[in-house]
């Protein structure tokens, strides 16, 4: 018996890829579509964003190689995560003994993350980490989880990658409309140091280099993402507060209402682009 | 045995005789490398890595690997092999701890 073994690949799921040159002639692959399901990478920038020709995945903005990871399901580091997740959905906790498992089958939430955050019936602008914790904490009788913690982004992962390829579609109007005007506020006020509105690199220069980094469009249609640069999933709002910190201002608290305010702008910046959930980001 | 190893493989599940095949492995697993410190007590986290990786076709040796602390969580191999017959690729991993994780994948020729 013969057996070959020529070329051997060493790796980790966690691999740092350099960025290749970007801006002119930068070479991604030609599409996003995993499992033989087409992404939308590219659609048609909303009515109250008139600055955008067009609204694109952080994907197109990626070099060719953590692109590539994102095209096969086992490629995709962010996969260990939605694993996790799936025994954590499964898993019994808190004093009702019930696991997620015991009221929802995973079905129920197609779609579910292309309508997030919403304003439930309180009155409320509810993030997707909210619904768990609610769960968590009014149905389980267990203890809430960290906002951005490992366990949440595993869960939200599962759940999310239960309406992959399908639009995002957040509500802005009717009873959204205060928190979506509170957040384009946010989006366009400049704060830090450094003196920057996430439009000022989000929407003035994306498509730039900003030093070694390809600026994207700052869409949310992926999370929570998979980060090369610290190998586990993000959340939106602990993404938020990077980019606060790094404009050298002071970051709201996750969960706050500012971060859930600017999470549904955001969002509603990215109508009609895929839920890419889980995504992979350097 | 350390938290949350769960080894993971991707086989083709047929091939025609003396195909190359791709073969993708990932087990998860935190690769702790022994130099860091733990922030609460100061006191250097032992290394827990696995150390060894190795893949077998119908009990011939396809791959031999040695892991090094440097190597990230999660590691993930991709090799190729030919698959002269049907039969069946074993996995296997060696935990510093003395763990071993295996998994089997079958592979039809024809």
């Amino acid at each position: 018996m013969e057996i070959q073994k020529p070329g051997m690949k060493v790796g980790a799921a966690a691999v740092i890829v350099l960025l290749a040159g970007a801006g002119a002639g930068f070479a991604g692959q030609p599409s996003l579509v995993i499992d033989g399901q087409t992404m939308i990478t590219k659609a048609k920038a909303p009515a109250y964003t008139p600055k955008l020709t067009s609204v694109q995945s952080g994907w197109v903005f990626r070099s060719k190689e953590t692109q590539a990871l994102q095209l096969d399901d086992f490629d995709n580091p962010g996969f260990v995560f939605v694993d996790k997740g799936r025994d954590l959905f499964n898993k019994v906790e808190g004093s009702a003994g019930k696991s997620c498992a015991s009221c929802h089958e995973l079905k129920d939430f197609i779609g579910l993350r292309t309508r997030l955050p919403r304003v439930n019936k309180d009155g409320h602008l509810e993030t997707m980490e909210d619904l768990v914790n609610k769960s968590r904490t009014k149905y389980m009788g267990a203890k809430p989880w960290k906002y951005s913690g490992s366990k949440m982004t595993a869960v939200t992962a599962l759940i999310s990658l239960q309406s992959r390829g399908m639009p995002m579609n957040v509500a802005v109007d009717g009873p959204a409309k205060p928190f979506w005007e509170k957040g384009k506020k946010l989006y366009y006020t400049r704060v830090g140091q450094l003196d920057l509105a996430c439009a000022n690199c989000h929407e003035d220069n994306y498509g730039k280099m900003i030093r070694a980094d390809h600026l994207s469009q700052g869409q949310i249609n992926g999370f929570p993402t998979y980060r090369l640069k610290n190998a586990k999933l993000n959340s939106v709002h602990a993404r938020f507060k990077g980019c606060m910190k790094n404009v050298r201002a002071k970051p709201y608290k996750q969960g706050s209402p500012e971060f859930k305010a600017l999470e549904l702008y955001v969002a509603s910046r990215g109508q009609g682009l895929s839920v890419e959930s889980p995504s992979v980001r350097n | 045995m350390a938290k949350g190893v769960k080894p993971r493989v991707k086989v083709p599940k047929t091939a025609s005789a003396g195909d190359v095949i791709t073969i993708k492995t990932l087990i998860s697993h935190k690769m702790e490398s022994g130099q860091r410190k733990d922030k609460k007590t100061g006191k250097i986290k032992p290394r827990e890595i696995i150390h060894r990786f190795t893949c077998d076709f119908n009990g011939q040796n396809v791959i031999d690997v040695k892991l090094e602390p440097a190597i990230s969580s999660n590691p993930y191999f991709q090799f190729k092999a030919k698959v002269p017959t049907s039969g069946e690729f074993k996995f296997t991993w060696y935990d510093d701890d003395g763990s071993i994780y295996s998994t089997s994948k079958k592979i039809a020729v024809g």
